[in-house]
């Protein structure tokens, strides 16, 4: 419902814009499948025979086994906590989203170090067994087993968040008619409680498995050969950009299958909660040995995803230093990283809100095609995500360099690739999906009365979002710029592969020395990783709590 | 994409103002040596001749960025540490010809391409850390790794690691595709765990007594002795062995130093090479990071002297290189790593 001409240039600018980020986000899946149209009939063979079935077993399997472990850890926690009132509770609120502050990298890098031969498990042994009997029962986590527990232990948050988020809000009439028909606790477990939490579990064990999938630096080093550890081999080792694209369209195809997956678990479940002021179901008490029990199984996943690994980096920080010093260049490391953090934020935060704010003031598929766009990013494996940039950056860079060259100015270089406008890029396609969604939800609880009385009373667009929205929705921005912001310093596989000369983040040079057999020399940087997460975790909890 | 550009020249500007317009003198260097043992060289060498030196490092890739970047690509050098990597980087067409008297007046020619598209600039040999309890033997070769009585008792990382490859691409070129395959075989039975992390790890897995053997790199071992307390104790468990092929020498890896193809500061990308390859250079890879010298004259470090004399098996870099593809299809025809 057009009024005014004013009204709709502000509104063109903006669907403009928006219509250029969703072209921005869907850059490297265009890259990708340009790519893959040029032949690789020399690694086909190979690929065919050694590689593939391998990466399509490993990734099923890992996926499969670390949705499960994430499943059963994520969403026991969530109902014990959620049903139930006992001893140490409140603690475990807090505690049990922490392990993602831990990314899945650190976490294989920290768990291989505490137990590998005569690393600490093997002394702690080697007190009962002679050291020669003791190594033999070390458990072997350069192995798939090892990295469905690594990353499980890191990931499972993300069914607990979103599971708690709905067993909480389960109101009591449900369970309560349910008992009065003469089911008992399991029962209601079983028929009532978990059907209807379906749908949230759903959506965090697709969250987990898209990180799964994005994950190199864990899988590549416990030695587990996924799709996306053969993508980067069949590049960067073989040689092979078109045999790699052509990988990347299989994992795609993989992403594609997941979300899919998540959509029909999310299906025929149409849960009414009462529309008056609902009644929380009251939770039942637990008392003694099985209060502690309930403790003691919360309480073990975040002690192992997140406090003990991160005691054990700060106790090889401190270590470290005292050995050999703080290496200056830590400090240049994690300037990059907040650097590029900060503008790949500032930007996210601005195209996500031109994004959404196009579909408010100017209703239209368009508009609404833009919206989804913008938010598929985050579900690209990082590495596909820079394979797929690297050709229209380079592009863009040549195309600009010739252009130069035809008007007779010195050449620019590589300005994207050679920058470190190409990282930036790569983190505002990953992560614009999370100020996109935070920011359209936001807008939505605004309602266009507000507007609309503002307008009527003379104030241009811009001037009432600047008085009216932009103040109401300053808790989802700030919340987004905490999430994206941290989300980018911890990226590691597009960051690795798109920097510049002379920058490494504090994630690459971890990756580095992990790489080259001495991760303790990285444990600060990777300390400075973990303390940095952990405010927009406690955020995060504190968002998915409220929003209920 | 005038966002992009907008914010493309905003992080130039945050970011890179002094690389771009600090040092009129620069040579960009690509390297899959790591930084920290580099940086060293390219101190002393900014400190020499002025031109400051730009980097980058990774374990893998830098050809192919190279190759992606094409003609607009920053590369002037790119620094390698084994000839696995060289013949890529050769193979993927971003290499030019070094036209130096001084390279060919020092690098002996058998550590240098005929045709100039690389040159070597530092070697390392690939050998064995024995158990000093439980291995007596003081002498080994390479083809006596398959022999039953090792049986469980030999640790390796990944046979598609470059360093092994390179191995087993000269044992290949040796003896022959069919043979390189029984030995193989024979050396995957002998195996005591499945391959798997890197040289460092190789040694503490001897050191902790789940395996005899251990194979990896001359300076690996150097490294663990003279620069990290908390991994002395894995070097002092071994002792290491210079094996020999049958009727040869060691298997030696070279570092390589390539002038890339585009290179937009060849001047200062020469001068580079050849300051690599003199004998201050030289004499801090001996000592840094405890490589064998290239050249004669330079003296070895004391640690690695005593490994014993090293003599370098004479096959030609160019026949090792030749049978790389060969030895990678072999590791996963034997599943070398599963």
């Amino acid at each position: 419902m057009r009024t005014s001409s004013g009204r709709s240039r502000i509104g063109r600018i903006a669907l403009v814009i928006a219509l250029f980020t969703a072209l921005l986000v869907a850059t490297p899946v265009l890259g990708i499948a340009l790519t893959a149209l040029q032949p690789a009939p020399e690694v086909w063979p190979h690929l065919v025979a050694y590689v593939l079935p391998r990466a399509l077993a490993d990734t099923a399997l890992l996926l499969i086994g670390v949705g499960a472990t994430a499943l059963l850890l994520g969403a026991g926690a969530a109902w014990l906590i959620s049903a139930h009132d006992f001893a140490g509770r409140a603690w475990l609120l807090w505690l049990m989203p922490l392990p993602l502050a831990i990314p899945t990298y650190l976490s294989a890098y920290v768990y291989v170090d505490l137990f590998e031969p005569l690393g600490l498990a093997h002394h702690a042994l080697a007190a009962l067994l002679p050291q020669a009997d003791a190594v033999q029962l070390l458990p072997n986590l350069r192995s798939l087993p090892g990295a469905v527990l690594v990353i499980g232990l890191v990931l499972y948050p993300y069914v607990y968040l979103s599971a708690r988020s709905v067993l909480q809000a389960q109101t009591a009439e449900l369970s309560e008619a349910a008992r009065t028909l003469g089911a008992g606790r399991w029962t209601i477990l079983c028929r009532v409680t978990l059907p209807t939490a379906r749908p949230a579990l759903a959506v965090g064990v697709a969250l987990v498995a898209l990180e799964t999938l994005n994950d190199i630096g864990a899988s590549e080093y416990l030695g587990v050969r996924t799709m996306t550890v053969a993508i980067f081999d069949t590049w960067l080792n073989r040689g092979s950009l078109a045999g790699a694209a052509q990988l990347a369209l299989v994992a795609l195809g993989m992403v594609a299958l997941l979300i899919a997956m998540e959509r029909i678990g999310r299906r025929n479940v149409s849960v009414e909660f009462s529309a008056e002021a609902p009644r929380l179901r009251p939770r039942t008490p637990l008392k003694g040995g099985r209060a502690a029990l309930a403790f003691a199984a919360c309480l073990l996943p975040p002690l192992l995803g997140f406090v003990l690994p991160a005691c054990y980096l700060l106790a090889l920080s401190l270590r470290r230093g005292a050995i050999a010093g703080v290496d200056l260049a830590l400090w240049r490391d994690a300037l990059h990283s907040v650097t590029l953090a900060l503008l790949a934020t500032l930007l996210a935060l601005l195209l996500g809100l031109i994004v959404v704010l196009a579909q408010r003031w100017r209703s239209g598929a368009a508009a609404s095609a833009a919206v989804a766009v913008a938010q598929t990013g985050y579900a690209l494996p990082g590495l596909v995500l820079a394979l797929g940039l690297l050709t229209p950056l380079l592009w863009f860079d040549n195309a600009l360099i010739a252009l130069a060259a035809a008007l007779g100015a010195p050449s620019p270089g590589l300005l994207l690739i050679g920058s470190g406008g190409a990282v930036v890029a790569a983190y505002v396609i990953r992560f614009l999906a999370v100020p996109t969604g935070l920011l359209k939800a936001g807008l939505a609880r605004i309602p266009k009365d507000y507007d609309d009385t503002a307008r009527a009373a003379g104030a241009s667009r811009l001037t009432a979002l600047w008085r009216i929205d932009l103040p109401l929705l300053r808790p989802a921005l700030t919340g987004a710029a905490i999430v994206v912001f941290v989300d980018c310093l911890k990226e590691l596989p597009a960051t690795l592969l798109l920097r510049p000369l002379n920058v490494d983040t504090l994630a690459t040079s971890i990756y580095q020395y992990a790489s080259r057999g001495s991760f303790e020399d990285g444990a600060l940087a990777a300390l400075i990783i973990v303390a940095a997460s952990i405010p927009p975790v406690i955020w995060l909890t504190r968002f998915s709590d409220r929003a209920v | 994409m005038i966002a992009i550009r907008a914010a493309a020249l905003a992080v130039a500007a945050a970011l890179f103002p002094l690389h771009a317009a600090a040092a009129a003198e620069q040579v960009n260097v690509y390297t899959y040596r790591e930084t920290k043992l580099v940086q060293p060289l390219f101190d002393a060498f900014t400190k020499d001749s002025g031109i400051a030196v730009n980097v980058i490092s990774a374990s893998s890739g830098l050809e192919q960025r190279i190759k992606a970047e094409g003609a607009g690509s920053p590369a002037d050098v790119l620094l390698t540490v084994d000839i696995g990597r060289i013949d890529d980087a050769v193979a993927a067409g971003v290499s030019q010809p070094i036209k130096s008297e001084v390279i060919d007046e020092i690098v002996p020619p058998q550590y240098r391409d005929p045709n100039g598209h690389w040159a070597g600039i530092s070697m390392r040999a690939r050998v064995i850390y024995a158990s000093k309890d439980r291995v007596k033997q003081q002498a080994i070769t390479y083809e006596e790794l398959a022999d039953p009585k090792w049986k469980g008792k030999i640790c390796i990382r990944s046979g598609q690691h470059i360093y092994n490859n390179a191995l087993f691409a000269a044992y290949t070129a040796r003896h022959g595709e069919e043979k390189a395959e029984q030995w193989l075989r024979g050396l995957k039975a002998n195996l005591a765990q499945k391959p798997s992390g890197g040289d460092r790890e190789t040694a503490r897995d001897v050191a902790a007594g789940k395996c005899d053997l251990g194979i990896g790199n001359t300076y690996y071992w150097a490294l663990m002795m003279n620069g990290d307390p908390d991994k002395k104790p894995w070097a002092e468990a071994t002792r290491v062995i210079l094996p020999t092929f049958e009727g040869g020498g060691t298997h030696v890896n070279l570092s390589g130093v390539l002038l890339a193809k585009h290179a937009p500061n060849k001047a200062n990308a020469l001068k580079l090479i050849e300051w690599l390859a003199g004998d201050k250079a030289q004499q801090i890879y001996a000592d840094a990071n405890y490589e064998y010298p290239i050249r004669p004259g330079v003296a070895l470090n004391p640690t690695i002297a005593g490994y014993g004399r090293l003599t370098a098996d004479p096959m030609p870099i160019a026949k090792i290189a030749a049978q790389r593809k060969t030895a990678s299809t072999l590791v996963d025809k034997v599943g070398f790593d599963n």
